[in-house]
């Protein structure tokens, strides 16, 4: 199986090939568009800003390479953000892949944003992808900003207000916490995005 | 709901795992993976590296090491040890660290912490402050504290240097408690609870845990996000899945790492 890494500059990068590595595959890191268009499956990791991450993507001319994209695709963390319409953070027009606006966290009382740590997942859905993560299994989150729920929302988490955890949208998937720091729980995700069962 | 987190802390040296009592006489603990590993099996739910000997050599935490840790572990990991621009954080966070915590540095330079968040998003970013409290009673921090003969007093109070890191850009603060440090009395909950109370990003208490009912403590009375320690697990004094165990019983929520 062809597993690519768009090399969209996230600091991630050489986690999520590691954790891919745990599971016996060498994804290829590419910002090559005949690469990506042949491969099977396609990952967008991303950690930093949808600003800077959005501005990588369209300095490489690959923005339409990814709207493109018609392999099962799996956004991680900004990586899913930017699969969205657009983001509240730098005002950024994304790429419109899943419907949706993406907006920052409103913390509260003994809320704090960043979300950092380990958070419960509620599967609302099946999906190949949640395939044997059970609810109330819990994954590793770092992130400002969350995705709204909507009819494409697999999983919620909840940090003071309940948010997009896990989103599909046709051949699209996106997680907002980190599968490759999410122990068992993220190995499984992975596994199942790249099993030939994914459906 | 987002749980409370237990982290072990490994200081580095020569590429071993060491520890000293009040931030001296280091003594070897062990080999970095199997320390990592076994942390990782006892369903530790984060992992923090400080290279102690980077900062008073002017150089930056080795990037080998790292590498090898972020093939081997899936828990997140953050990395420490004379990170002084954004091309040191590059390194570290492309060879697989989660996050980078700066502490010397960033008293030499605050500049810092803005530029790293800029590059890198504040998620990532993580301030750590030596902080002890001075003969007038006042909380003050310390650099250099990796090497006794260099550690150097500053002028700066804690609590200001807590207000000013995060509007910098930090998006965690790491608290040691230097007082406390090694001598397993308990955390220093006066100390952390002021920090709290300034403090909107997550905050981790460093240096003084002893038992389980310190942890228990600590995240009752401080209300902090996560409890670091060293010796504590590295002697086996006490055991993760023990004390995650005691926790969740006093309904504190902690990951179940099964």
């Amino acid at each position: 199986m062809q597993v690519v890494l768009i090399d969209s500059g996230g600091a991630n990068i050489g986690s999520v090939k590691y954790a891919l590595e745990r599971l016996g595959v060498n994804a290829q890191l590419t910002a090559d568009p005949q690469v990506i268009a042949s491969a099977d499956r396609v990952i967008l990791p991303g950690v930093g800003a949808a600003g800077p991450g959005m501005a990588r993507l369209r300095e490489l001319e690959l923005v339409d390479v990814v709207r493109a994209v018609r392999q099962p695709l799996l956004g991680v963390c900004l990586g899913m953000q930017l699969l969205f319409d657009s983001s509240e953070e730098d005002d950024t027009q994304c790429l419109g892949l899943v419907p949706g606006r993406v907006r920052k966290l409103a913390g509260g009382q003994g809320i704090r944003v960043p979300q950092m740590g380990w958070n419960t997942l509620k599967p609302l859905r099946e999906d190949s992808l949640l395939s044997g993560v059970p609810e109330g299994a819990q994954a590793y989150f770092v992130h400002s900003y969350v995705a709204p729920m909507g009819e494409d929302t697999l999983a919620t988490s909840s940090h003071g207000e309940e948010f997009a955890a896990v989103v599909r949208h046709g051949n699209c998937w996106g997680a907002q916490f980190h599968p490759e720091r999410s122990a068992a729980v993220g190995a499984k995700l992975l596994e199942n995005f790249l099993s030939e069962r994914l459906a | 709901m987002l749980s409370r987190r237990i982290i072990p802390c490994l200081d580095v040296r020569d590429g071993r795992v060491v520890k000293g009592v009040k931030f001296r006489d280091h003594v070897d603990m062990g080999d970095i993976l199997e320390l990592a590993l076994r942390y990782r099996d006892e369903g530790a739910d984060e992992l923090v590296f400080y290279d102690i000997t980077a900062s008073p050599e002017g150089r930056r935490a080795d990037r080998s090491w790292v590498e090898r840790v972020a093939r081997v572990i899936d828990i997140p990991f953050c990395v420490a040890g004379g990170i002084r621009d954004v091309e040191d954080a590059r390194v570290l966070l492309y060879a697989g660290a989660d996050k980078i915590s700066v502490n010397t540095p960033a008293l030499e330079r605050p500049g810092l912490i803005g530029e790293l968040a800029a590059a890198f998003g504040v998620q990532c970013i993580v301030v750590g402050i030596d902080s002890l409290r001075d003969e007038d009673g006042e909380w003050r921090v310390r650099q250099y504290t990796g090497d006794p003969s260099r550690t150097r007093a500053l002028a700066k109070r804690m609590l200001d240097w807590v207000v000013e890191a995060q509007q910098l850009g930090a998006g965690e603060i790491v608290l040691n408690c230097m007082g406390s440090d090694g001598v397993r009395n308990g955390y220093d909950l006066v100390q952390l609870r002021a920090v709290r109370k300034l403090c909107d990003v997550p905050l981790i208490a460093s240096g003084g845990a002893g038992t389980a009912g310190h942890f228990a403590q600590v995240f009752r009375d401080a209300d902090v996000d996560g409890a670091l320690a060293a010796s504590v697990f590295h002697s086996g004094a006490i055991r993760i899945p023990e004390l995650k165990r005691s926790l969740r019983e006093q309904d504190i929520e902690v990951r179940d790492a099964g």
